[in-house]
C-alpha cells in the first residue's frame, strides 16, 4: 500500500441539486503505483471525471461535497494539506492532460508564450527560479520530447496554426513541463481521428517508459485501455465494480457488467451479429 | 430483389479556396472521382477520417451539395442534377451524427416526427396513430410524443432521429457517424435496431464513419477514403483481412483492440524512410506526402 504515488480511499461524493444531496462517487479507492500505467474505464455518467476532478482538486464545491475518504499522494494526504501544498503539487508532480485539444489551448498566445507562463508559476510555487532563456530552453525541450520535427517553429505558432494531433502534444508537453511523477490523461485523443490517437498512445507510452512517469488513463474505451494500461479500475453509477491487471479482466471479467461492457466493443475479426433473434425469424 | 439501389460514378466535387478578402485563389478537391455501387438490401460502409470527402459524397446523395462532375444514379434513376426534392422524395433520408442538434430543441419529439409526415402529405387524421407507431417502431414509449429533445438520453434521441427518417419509409438510408457520440453499450442497442429495421423494411444502408471495428460487423463491402479518393474497396471481411493500401493498413493497425485475436490479425504500420507513416503529415502536408502513400 505504502509504495502506492497516488491512492485514493473509499471517497465519497456528493452533489447537491435541487437541494437535495445526489451521492455521485461511492467508496472509490484505487491505487496508481510510481512507475506504473493504470486505468480508469467507465461509460457516460459513472463518475470517472468528476474522481479525477477530486485528484486534482480542481472539483467545484459546492455543488460538489466530498463527504468521505482521503486522496492520498506520496503518503500525504490532499485533502487535509493546506491550500498552498496543494498548489506546490498540482501541475508540477501531478499533471493532467485534458480531452480537448483545441479548445484547452489559449487562441491568442502563441504556444511558447502559454507554456513559458505556465512553467513560470509552476517554478514559483516550487520556490524555483529560471531565467527567461533557462524558460524557453526548457520548453523547447519538452516540445521536443513530445516528438516535435521543429520546436521552435511550434513554440512560435498559435494554436490555429497546428493540427488537432500537434496540439494535443503540445498539451502533453504542457504536463511535462516540471517534470510530474503522475501523469492524468483524460480521453487523450479521443477527439482525434484514429490514426492520430494511435500515435498520441504510442507516445505516451513511450514517455512513461523515457521519464520514470505513472500514468492513470481515464478513458470509456476498452481497446485504449488493454493499449496503455497494466492495472484496470471499472467504473459504474459512482462504484469501481472491478479491478485487476489488464490482462487478467480482458481474459476473464468477473463482475456481469464488466463482461457485458467487453463485449459490446464490436471486434476487428468480425463475427458480432446485430439485431435481435425475434426480428430475424 | 437485387439490382443496384445506388450508383455512384466518377463523383468530383471541387471548392474554391478564398484568399482572406474573397478572392479565388485556387481550388481544392473535396471528392475525387469516386465511384461505388450499392446493391439493393445491403450495407455500404464507406470509412475514411477526418476531411477525407465522406460527408461530401453524403451530402451530394441527399442533394444538399451540387457535384462538379460525375452521375448518382439512386433506384435507378438520375438524380445527379435534381435538388433535394421530387426525385428523392420517399427513396432516401438520412441520420444525422450528432442527435443533440440534428433535433428541434423547442419541438416536443411527436412534433419533430410530425414535420416529414406533413411535408410528404400524410394524412392529418392519422398523424397521432402514425407517429406512435413510429415510436414503437424505434422501442420507444408512445408518451415520448409529449417530451423535448433535453429530456431524452443520447441513444433515445438517436432513436428519435431514426423514426423521423423513417417517418416516411425511405429506400435508402444514409447514416453518417449514427453511434459516434454513443457509448459504446447504447451503440450495439441502436445498430440492433437498424439491423432489425432494416430487415423489417428492406432498407439499403450507406454507413459513413470512422469506426473501423463497427463497421467490419455492420457494413456488408467498404470503400477506404482517403483525401477524396476510394483506395480500397471490396468485401469488408477481404479488406480487413488483407488490406492492400499502405493507407488501409495505417488505419487497421491505429485501432485500439481488445483482444489478442485482433492484436494478431493487425497489419504492421507502414514505414516510409524510417518514419512511421502519418495521415496528419500528409493532410497538413505537401505532394510529397501522397506520393510516399503510393508507392
Amino acid at each position: 500500500m505504502s509504495e502506492a504515488l497516488l491512492s485514493v480511499r473509499d471517497l465519497c461524493v456528493d452533489f447537491t441539486t435541487y437541494g437535495r444531496p445526489l451521492s455521485v462517487l461511492k467508496n472509490v479507492s484505487l491505487d496508481v503505483a510510481a512507475r506504473s500505467q493504470a486505468a480508469l474505464v467507465g461509460e457516460t455518467g459513472s463518475g470517472k471525471t468528476v474522481t479525477t476532478k477530486a485528484i486534482m482538486g480542481i472539483l467545484r464545491q459546492p455543488p460538489a461535497t466530498i463527504t468521505a475518504g482521503r486522496i492520498l499522494y506520496d503518503g500525504r494526504d490532499l485533502l487535509t494539506m493546506s491550500k498552498k501544498e496543494r498548489l506546490a503539487l498540482r501541475g508540477t508532480a501531478m499533471a493532467m492532460v485534458f480531452q480537448d485539444p483545441v479548445r484547452s489551448l489559449n487562441p491568442v498566445f502563441s504556444i511558447g508564450d502559454q507554456m513559458r507562463t505556465i512553467l513560470k508559476y509552476a517554478d514559483r510555487r516550487l520556490g524555483r527560479h529560471r531565467t527567461r532563456t533557462q524558460r524557453m530552453d526548457r520548453v523547447l525541450e519538452v516540445l521536443g520530447q513530445v516528438r516535435m520535427r521543429e520546436p521552435e517553429r511550434v513554440a512560435r505558432s498559435y494554436p490555429v496554426m497546428l493540427s488537432g494531433g500537434m496540439c494535443q502534444r503540445v498539451l502533453i508537453a504542457m504536463a511535462l513541463l516540471s517534470e510530474p511523477k503522475l501523469l492524468i490523461a483524460d480521453e487523450p485523443g479521443t477527439a482525434l481521428d484514429v490514426t492520430t490517437q494511435a500515435q498520441i498512445l504510442r507516445l505516451l507510452n513511450k514517455l512513461v517508459e523515457e521519464q520514470d512517469l505513472a500514468l492513470l488513463m481515464i478513458t470509456h474505451n476498452l481497446g485504449v485501455v488493454r493499449e496503455t494500461s497494466n492495472y484496470v479500475y471499472v467504473m459504474h453509477n459512482g462504484k469501481v465494480v472491478e479491478h485487476g491487471r489488464t490482462d487478467e479482466i480482458f481474459a476473464a471479467p468477473k463482475e456481469e457488467y464488466t463482461g457485458r461492457l467487453i463485449a459490446a466493443v464490436p471486434r476487428m475479426t468480425g463475427g458480432m451479429s446485430f439485431g435481435t433473434r425475434e426480428a430475424a425469424r | 430483389m437485387s439490382g443496384s439501389m445506388l450508383r455512384i460514378e466518377n463523383l468530383t466535387k471541387t471548392f474554391p479556396v478564398r484568399s482572406a478578402f474573397g478572392r479565388i485563389s485556387g481550388e481544392v478537391t473535396a471528392v475525387d472521382n469516386v465511384s461505388f455501387d450499392i446493391e439493393k438490401g445491403r450495407v455500404y460502409g464507406l470509412a475514411g477520417e477526418s476531411g477525407s470527402g465522406k460527408s461530401t459524397i453524403a451530402r451530394m446523395i441527399m442533394g444538399l451539395t451540387r457535384p462538379t462532375a460525375g452521375k448518382i444514379f439512386l433506384d435507378g434513376l438520375n438524380i445527379t442534377d435534381t435538388g433535394s426534392g421530387r426525385a428523392r422524395r420517399g427513396k432516401v433520408q438520412m441520420v444525422f451524427q450528432n442527435p443533440g442538434s440534428s433535433l428541434n430543441a423547442r419541438r416536443t419529439i411527436g412534433q419533430s416526427i410530425a414535420v416529414p409526415l406533413d411535408a410528404h402529405g400524410h394524412p392529418r387524421r392519422d398523424r397521432a396513430r402514425r407517429i406512435d407507431e413510429l415510436l414503437e417502431m424505434v422501442q420507444l414509449p408512445a408518451e415520448f410524443a409529449e417530451r423535448y429533445p433535453h429530456e431524452l438520453s443520447g441513444g433515445q434521441k438517436q432513436r428519435v432521429a431514426i423514426a423521423r427518417a423513417l417517418a416516411i419509409p425511405p429506400k435508402l438510408l444514409v447514416l453518417d457517424e449514427p453511434t459516434s457520440a454513443l457509448d459504446v453499450s447504447v451503440q450495439a442497442r441502436v445498430v440492433d435496431l437498424l439491423v432489425d429495421l432494416g430487415r423489417r423494411l428492406d432498407l439499403t444502408f450507406l454507413f459513413i464513419s470512422h469506426d473501423l471495428s463497427l463497421m467490419r460487423n455492420f457494413a456488408q463491402s467498404v470503400g477506404v477514403l482517403y483525401l477524396g479518393k476510394i483506395v480500397e474497396t471490396g468485401e469488408t471481411a477481404e479488406v480487413f483481412e488483407n488490406p492492400q493500401h499502405d493507407y488501409t493498413k495505417l488505419l487497421l493497425a491505429s485501432v485500439p483492440v481488445v483482444s489478442a485475436e485482433e492484436e494478431a490479425m493487425r497489419p504492421a504500420l507502414p514505414i516510409v524512410d524510417g518514419d512511421i507513416l502519418t495521415s496528419g503529415s500528409l493532410l497538413a502536408g505537401s505532394k510529397t506526402g501522397v506520393e510516399r502513400m503510393e508507392k
